[in-house]
């Protein structure tokens, strides 16, 4: 997995008529149909296509949406609204929105799953009040090829008009993003406890076990 | 002092705890279905690795399948036969039992979970959907992950995962008639938010909730995900033991000893309660792109109080101040892991007996598993939609999603037992109002979004 230390990066705000959006779905983040391939690749494409491009059946692109603009162009941080990432469980829209070069999404909250996807591969989530996130938006919307915010996860800060604003990540999710861990074989070295967890488990409540 | 429903179960399997906040929680159950589990078998066996205890690992096909009458594997979304293909092959390979299309125990796969006894009470399951919170109805502790934590319990048996916060919504208080579980929950969601629970494990409790029938309850802990939940839950009773005994994969016998003491003790201190006067709820309907904007049907189209909101109306192609009784509609959708239970099939059915759908309004049942549907077909149920113009479809996710490939068209105004108004959730540019069965039922027959208490 990748790793995660610090990103200094085009933000692109995610607004309707200046305010960011709240409740930002995975079905908007990538609409069903266009996950195509039992693949995590090839899904960059589909990303927001209900707002990127002008309809359904094409991929011409709307020129209302901030990824389809100039100043918004090599975009890899995304600001929005509480709620980030809600709805479908769906990895597609984590691995869409890595594909398409994002690394970090900054908003008031997430949707819990949509938040343990992006942990998964790499991606960081920046949890900050609402009031600092829309003013984080309000700076790079001056001028957003300029005001690139950095997020630092080491430091557990983002720099953004000036400021250094603190934000928080539990600290285990911190580490593997630090150091690019894989879960599954952090958890594989831990098979012996594992083992010796079912055994009192099923000693308890054998019922559990179907074989 | 005490422990909840949630903290009983989260320490039942809890294998380790690290210094950073994570814990490693065991699984009891893992859960699959074609459009999420696919990517998960494959990249496990990409890994080359195994699935750690294949017996309690299983995958069913309802996101991408056709629900026409006489399907096979061709699905009319473009690519949805990849998915079942790819997770038909992967299962097998990996030992894991398929409910695969065509067979008599297919289903939703919250529905199959349930019907076929993996999810009991007190066990952890988790599922490549965010709609696993379902079966939290049962006392489970029931989780959504994506398709890499489920490749992770696939693998180790366990998930990784930082304890939440946990809840309580008290419902007390009678019903008024036409007033479901599904009309509970979305009025819990308007009143305080889709983003409110923020993570937080949410136990449902109260009279109102002992009362509830278990498909019911299902329905309440269906839509904890659209209030930002970690999991909806319910502490098992006499009425969950009874609807588990004698299932294909339940315990026999149940061990009741275990399961009575599953309960939140009495001494316990919520960091968060709600309650709820159900008496004071109506039923209800949505009115914009989020569970959370709604009204009840003798409602108003209310005021934008934001730019989402106003974007809503925008996408919705309504004003405020039009009366939600007077919106005609264009379709209407019986189906989902939210609504489409032997009972709510049942109690659409007592609306549409002796009635016709509306001219010009495409009206589609689609059964939540395919026992459900034989269930339902043995009472003559279908034979009540088919005589009413409904659709009487085989069973699936279906138009509560795209990923069925169809969808009622651009700009149409859908009535819809399911959970989720997205813009374009059941197609682009789709109108989705989130309602009850019987409400849906009643708004077919009307062609107009109404209580069933307003047909004639």
């Amino acid at each position: 997995m990748r790793a995660f230390l610090t990103h200094l990066g085009i933000a692109a705000p995610l607004t309707e008529a200046g305010t960011l959006r709240r409740n930002v779905d995975t079905d908007a983040i990538i609409p069903s149909r266009e996950m195509r391939l039992v693949s995590k690749t090839s899904l960059a494409q589909g990303l927001f296509a209900n707002w990127r491009y002008l309809s359904p059946n094409s991929r011409e692109p709307n020129p209302d949406f901030a990824l389809n603009q100039a100043d918004f162009s090599g975009t890899s941080i995304l600001i929005a609204g509480e709620n980030f990432g809600c709805g479908s469980s769906r990895e597609q829209a984590v691995w869409a929105l890595a594909e398409f070069g994002v690394r970090a999404v900054i908003a008031p909250s997430f949707g819990a799953i949509f938040a343990r996807n992006c942990v998964a591969n790499g991606l960081l989530t920046v949890v900050l009040e609402a009031e600092t996130v829309q003013r984080i938006a309000n700076w790079v919307l001056l001028n957003p090829q300029e005001n690139q915010p950095l997020v630092d996860l080491e430091q557990e800060q983002v720099t953004a008009f000036g400021e250094r604003l603190d934000f928080q990540t539990p600290p285990a999710e911190r580490l593997r993003l630090l150091k690019g861990l894989d879960h599954i074989e952090l958890t594989l070295s831990e098979d012996r406890r594992i083992e010796e967890f079912e055994r009192n488990y099923f000693e308890v409540s054998d019922w559990v076990d179907l074989r | 002092m005490g422990r909840t429903l949630f903290e009983k179960l989260w320490d039942r399997h809890l294998v380790d705890t690290d210094d950073g906040g994570e814990s490693l929680l065991y699984v009891d159950r893992v859960c699959m279905h074609e459009r999420t589990g696919s990517i998960a078998m494959q990249s496990l066996m990409e890994r080359g690795l195994s699935v750690r205890r294949p017996a309690h690992a299983f995958c069913v096909m309802d996101h991408t399948v056709d629900t026409q009458p006489g399907r096979g594997d061709r699905t009319r979304i473009p690519g949805g036969e990849n998915f079942i293909l790819s997770a038909r092959s992967s299962a097998q390979a990996l030992g894991l039992t398929v409910f695969d299309v065509g067979d008599e125990d297919q289903g939703i796969s919250h529905l199959v979970s349930a019907e076929q006894g993996f999810a009991v009470p007190g066990v952890s399951l988790v599922c490549p959907d965010s709609h696993t919170c379902t079966l939290g109805a049962l006392g489970a502790l029931a989780i959504g992950v994506g398709a890499s934590q489920v490749e992770h319990a696939l693998a180790t048996s366990c998930v990784r995962l930082a304890k939440p916060s946990v809840m309580r919504v008290t419902f007390e208080g009678q019903l008024a008639p036409w007033v479901t579980a599904k009309d509970m929950v979305l009025h819990l969601i308007a009143q305080e938010g889709a983003a409110a629970a923020k993570g937080a494990a949410v136990e449902y409790a109260g009279s109102t909730v002992g009362r509830l029938p278990i498909e019911a309850r299902m329905t309440l802990c269906n839509m904890a995900v659209e209030f930002s939940a970690f999991t909806g839950l319910i502490a098992p009773d006499q009425k969950t033991f009874e609807y588990v005994e004698g299932r294909p994969h339940a315990p026999d016998p149940l061990p009741l000893g275990q399961w009575r003491a599953l309960g939140t003790d009495a001494d316990v201190e919520f960091g968060r309660e709600i309650r709820i006067d159900t008496a004071t709820i109506r039923p209800r309907v949505t009115w914009g792109t989020s569970p959370e904007q709604g009204v009840s049907i003798r409602g108003q189209v209310p005021e934008p109080n934001n730019a989402d909101a106003k974007r809503a109306l925008d996408y919705m192609g309504l004003k405020p101040g039009l009366h939600m009784q007077d919106l005609s509609v264009d379709a209407a959708f019986i189906g989902s892991c939210t609504n489409s239970r032997l009972q709510d099939l049942r109690s659409a059915a007592k609306i549409l007996r002796n009635r016709r759908v509306a001219p010009r309004v495409a009206a589609v049942c689609v059964p939540g598993s395919t026992g459900v549907k034989r269930a339902a077909e043995a009472e003559g149920i279908d034979q009540v939609f088919l005589n009413a113009g409904f659709e009487w479809r085989e069973s699936g996710c279906s138009m509560c999603f795209y990923a069925g490939g169809e969808t009622f068209g651009p700009g149409k105004r859908v009535i819809t037992s399911t959970n989720r108004n997205f813009e374009g959730r059941q197609g682009p540019g789709v109108r989705s109002h989130l309602a009850s069965p019987e409400v849906v039922a009643a708004s077919a027959v009307r062609g107009k979004i109404s209580s069933p208490d307003m047909l004639i």
